[in-house]
């Protein structure tokens, strides 16, 4: 088996007709934390969306292998089950389903699917009172219905809890427009970094150095236009913070 | 057209034998019923209040029926599993129209539970004042082919004051050698200051079609307070006409719940009439449709007096072929003042194919008022059942995660603790098996 976590060969994606990707190039190992930058509309979140399986986006050519499996065949919770996990930025609220119903089917089609017995109700139930006190999230949650009135900061709460909840290899942490909630950034990072497994990967979308500062990425890249145009060790995200991007845009021009 | 002629038929050729097996009281309003039926026939789907279920059609089927009332299934009853068993509740069956009681029930004191002409023969005129003043049999067609047919019926009647905690179950049981038709009458007298709480089931337990008509009169006394939930779990081949009449006087309390888990036709008539101050009625309901069932709601709640508190939400979840009809409508009458009403039916077709017809109504003619409605007909909520994939949910799991909680706000309304935590099971289950039977009968288990 490759240590490659996830190989991403010249994808290109399109949502409502319009070409979003145009042949990324991406490659993440087992435990390395990759930061993906760039301005609004450059793909970030589209590459993230495509990843999961969103069914609104459209894979046109390219292929993408997940601990070496041919990932986009697999339906969403097939690539759930596999390993993948999004942070969503926003979290849906679904009313009248409550946390633990939501979490014991999750868990269940997950176990089923590796083959495993499913866990009994008392170690479900302890296993979330562990992770729960984790995240710092109170004892009402397993009764809550999934986000519902939650506030910002414990929906962000309640994605790292799922996380934990989940053990993924990879987890997308889509933080694209919460770059101004410091806290919703630190509630992620942190918990991130606290309940990840050692060989967890993670993508990490921000344009906002003060999230990387929390994270400590060991690649960074930049996208431009649908594609990967540089990557680089954390100098590259201190370079951005200073200069923006369009040093890349001129570099880009010249080359 | 004109399927009503064979019970009109079957009537004439039968009146003797009808009234012998059946009590004075009952017997009294039947060459009425008969005449009304015959003048005006069933409706069409032309008449407002009909026009979503085919009552032509639905009768033309040539059911029996146990004019008789041979006892022929009395001793199956006791060997009926119940969905809804062990909820501290004192139980008898209905078979047919025949109210059969085992001898391990105790009926709360000050409550009577009896056949009703087993009371009307021993209490005879007693029960003259209510039965058939509620029920508007000389103009609707199904009260008044209940009326010309039905032999008996369910009484319970709480005494003044009398407070009890117990719930009182009825299960009706639809069973028979044959393809067969029950009419039915319930009678409910809550009187001033009594409290109760009433579960009614209904099964069946033999693979033969069955048609039921059931006409429920309800009096509310001042201040009394009454639970009534319905619980529908018959089967694809099963026709259900059910038309209630509820008279509240001041401050009574009435909920009635409505669940059809699985049913083939059901046609439900509600009607409540507020008529003393500060009555308060809340209807609520849920169906699970599937196959080619069909459900409608037909309610009506009537602000007569002012200072009364309506509210009404009905949810549908509907899959296959299913189709469902909601018609309610809210009257504020003018002296109605202070009236406070909600109505509400939210609707969910899951299948291509599944159909909901859905008319909320609302009719203020007092000026000092509070009132809402409204309706919703959709599908699964996108971006959760995406959200849910996510999280590794299978998509037929999120599905039914989504109709649950859907349903579960209809549920919540349920005033009897442990009957809605066994709802929500029971609808948890129901959309487990899809297309599958109650698991309480068992000529769903054999097919």
């Amino acid at each position: 088996m490759s240590s490659m976590i996830l190989e991403v060969r010249n994808l290109y994606a399109s949502v409502e007709g319009k070409e979003i990707l145009k042949g990324v190039n991406l490659t993440i190992g087992a435990g390395e934390i990759h930061a993906l930058m760039g301005s609004n509309g450059s793909g970030k979140s589209t590459l993230s969306n495509v990843l999961v399986g969103n069914p609104q986006y459209t894979v046109t050519q390219g292929e993408v292998l997940f601990n070496g499996k041919n990932l986009l065949s697999m339906s969403p919770e097939n690539r759930s089950h596999e390993g993948i996990f999004m942070s969503f930025q926003q979290p849906i609220e679904i009313p009248g389903v409550s946390m633990t119903n939501f979490l014991r089917a999750a868990l269940d089609a997950k176990r089923k699917y590796l083959g495993l017995e499913p866990l009994g109700t008392s170690d479900f139930l302890k296993l979330m009172r562990e992770k729960r006190a984790m995240v710092e999230l109170d004892a009402s949650l397993a009764r809550r219905s999934v986000n519902e009135g939650f506030s910002g900061g414990e929906k962000k709460r309640n994605e790292i809890f799922q996380m934990a909840m989940l053990e993924p290899r990879l987890a997308i942490l889509d933080e694209t427009d919460s770059g101004l909630d410091v806290d919703a950034l630190r509630i992620v990072a942190d918990g991130f970094r606290r309940l990840r497994r050692e060989d967890t990967s993670a993508i990490v979308i921000t344009h906002y150095q003060k999230m990387l500062d929390y994270l400590k990425p060991d690649v960074v890249h930049v996208m431009m236009d649908g594609r990967i145009v540089r990557t680089g060790g954390p100098e590259l995200a201190d370079r951005i913070e200073r200069d923006g991007f369009d040093w890349i845009k001129e570099e880009l021009k010249e080359a | 057209m004109g399927s009503e002629k064979q019970y009109l038929d079957l009537y004439r050729e039968n009146e003797v034998l009808v009234a012998t097996h059946s009590c004075g009281m009952m017997n009294a309003l039947r060459r009425g019923a008969h005449d009304v039926l015959a003048r005006q026939g069933f409706p069409t789907l032309k008449t407002e209040d009909y026009r979503y279920t085919d009552v032509d059609e639905a009768f033309a089927p040539d059911y029996g029926i146990n004019v008789r009332r041979l006892p022929f299934v009395v001793d199956r009853s006791s060997a009926f599993r119940c969905s809804v068993p062990n909820m501290g509740v004192a139980m008898g069956f209905m078979v047919g129209d025949r109210l059969t009681v085992p001898a391990t029930t105790h009926w709360p004191e000050g409550v009577t539970v009896d056949s009703i002409c087993n009371y009307d023969r021993q209490h005879p005129g007693r029960l003259a004042e209510y039965y058939g003043r509620l029920a508007p049999w000389g103009t609707d067609a199904v009260a008044a082919l209940n009326t010309m047919l039905a032999q008996d019926g369910l009484l319970i009647w709480v005494e003044k004051g009398r407070k009890t905690d117990a719930t009182l179950q009825i299960v009706n049981l639809g069973c028979g050698e044959m393809d067969l038709m029950t009419n039915r009458r319930i009678l409910i007298i809550m009187e001033e200051g009594a409290k109760a709480s009433v579960l009614m089931c209904d099964h069946n337990i033999d693979r033969h079609r069955f048609l039921t008509t059931q006409v429920g009169e309800i009096y509310m006394g001042e201040g009394s307070s009454l639970s009534l939930c319905g619980i529908e779990e018959t089967d694809g081949e099963n026709g259900m006409f059910d038309n209630l009449y509820v008279m509240q006087q001041k401050n009574s309390s009435f909920d009635g719940g409505f669940f059809s888990l699985h049913c083939g036709l059901t046609r439900r008539s509600i009607d409540v009439k507020l008529a003393g101050e500060g009555a308060r009625a809340e209807l609520f309901g849920g169906v699970t449709g599937d196959a080619a069932s069909h459900v409608d709601t037909n309610l009506l709640v009537d602000h007569v007096a002012g200072g009364c508190k309506s509210n009404v939400l009905f949810k549908y979840v509907l899959d296959g072929k299913s189709t469902g009809a909601f018609a309610g409508k809210v009257l504020v009458r003018k002296d109605a003042q202070k009236t406070e009403s909600q109505e509400t039916n939210a609707n969910l077709c899951v299948s291509p194919e599944a159909r909901m017809y859905t008319q909320p109504m609302l009719e203020i003619y007092a000026d000092d008022v509070r009132c809402n409605h409204g309706s919703t007909v959709g599908r699964l909520d996108e971006k959760a059942l995406f959200y849910m994939a996510q999280r590794g949910i299978p998509e037929e799991e999120a599905n039914m995660l989504l109709q649950e909680a859907f349903l579960g706000d209809a549920i919540r309304m349920v005033k009897i603790e442990p009957l809605r935590e066994r709802l929500y099971l029971m609808v948890r289950e129901r959309f487990r098996h899809k297309l599958g039977g109650c698991g309480g009968c068992d000529k769903c288990a054999t097919k």
